[in-house]
């Protein structure tokens, strides 16, 4: 979401490039062309969240965007989103982060199972509720 | 895995989906109960697309975007549903096994003017074993068949609940959700053996 970017430094108003044109720089020089995640893959729906200062050193201009959207635990889904990248390349920014000790991950229960009785029904009860 | 769990932990996340036929109704329906506006996350791919992909006149072109829209749901502070649109191309399938692992259910969306295009989804959720009901989306209100109707066009199972809906009416959307939700529920119920 370009709107979003607006909040960070040295990005002011919308961008003069014409998005149909594709993208200015190719999305894999971001994490110089690597494609896969160096450690275990996150989950859409894991959720990160900053663990140093937004004034900390990062290797790149987009690992800050993310440290940015994270100061409140975001999913993995919803960082790719606000900060306009492809998934893929989140997470292999977001593994930078993590072995920089910059980002702490929450992943959701790694099993094929089915959530238990009680989630299930507080599930019900909350979408009634809204 | 080299998770971190604390007391600051952030709310156990579950996820639907939401699967259909191009023009179904799916984002209309992630919108529709999303307390966010549904946002978009995208998949670069460099050569999955490439068989079918018609490059004629662009050589140069060797990605293929593709786009996932989601929406979010706070159940409570401990608790969040994301709700994922598939994407809807079938050649993007290979993608769908990493959004249905680990989800709750799922939601097919279907066109009565377009009934086929719900197949492929009802089919690889059958196979997946992934619990899912079928909202058949009523556009303009224009109800032209009954589920059961339906029931027989699709070809669905008995216990697979079928409903009709309004893709972008909340409440008729949140009915879905619950009807989803209590479907898994009676299956979780089923497989544990009565005490």
């Amino acid at each position: 979401m370009v709107a979003d970017r607006s909040e960070f430094p040295g990005d002011d108003g919308p961008a003069w490039w014409d998005h149909e044109a594709g993208p200015v720089v190719r999305p894999y020089m971001v994490t110089g062309g690597r494609v896969e995640p160096v450690s275990a893959d996150f989950d859409l729906i894991s959720h990160v969240v900053a663990i140093t200062s937004l004034a900390a050193e990062t290797r790149s201009p987009e690992h800050q965007l993310i440290l940015g959207v994270t100061q409140e635990p975001k999913s993995v889904a919803e960082v790719a989103a606000r900060v306009d990248l492809p998934v893929g390349v989140v997470r292999v920014l977001l593994c930078d982060l993590l072995s920089d000790g910059q980002i702490a991950r929450y992943d959701p229960p790694d099993t094929e199972e089915l959530p238990n009785i009680e989630t299930l029904q507080a599930v019900i009860h909350g979408l009634r509720a809204l | 895995m080299d998770s971190v769990r604390s007391d600051a932990a952030p709310p156990q996340a579950l996820k639907i989906l939401v699967a259909g036929g191009f023009g179904a109704g799916k984002t209309t329906m992630v919108g529709a109960v999303s307390e966010i506006s549904p946002l978009r996350t995208e998949e670069v791919l460099t050569t999955a697309g490439m068989d079918t992909d018609d490059t004629t006149g662009v050589a140069t072109k060797t990605t293929t975007t593709v786009a996932m829209d989601f929406g979010r749901i706070t159940i409570n502070p401990s608790l969040v549903l994301y709700l994922f649109g598939t994407p809807g191309q079938n050649r993007f399938w290979f993608l769908w096994d990493e959004l249905a692992t680990g989800a709750l259910g799922a939601v097919v969306i279907a066109d009565t003017r377009r009934l086929a295009d719900s197949f492929a989804a009802i089919d690889y959720f059958e196979q997946r074993g992934t619990p899912f009901v079928v909202a058949v989306n009523c556009f303009d209100a224009e109800q032209v068949y009954t589920d059961q109707q339906v029931r027989e066009a699709l070809d669905i199972d008995g216990h697979v609940p079928i409903l009709l809906c309004d893709a972008r009416d909340r409440l008729s959307v949140k009915n879905v959700l619950i009807t989803l939700v209590e479907h898994v529920l009676l299956m979780v119920r089923s497989a544990v053996p009565a005490a």
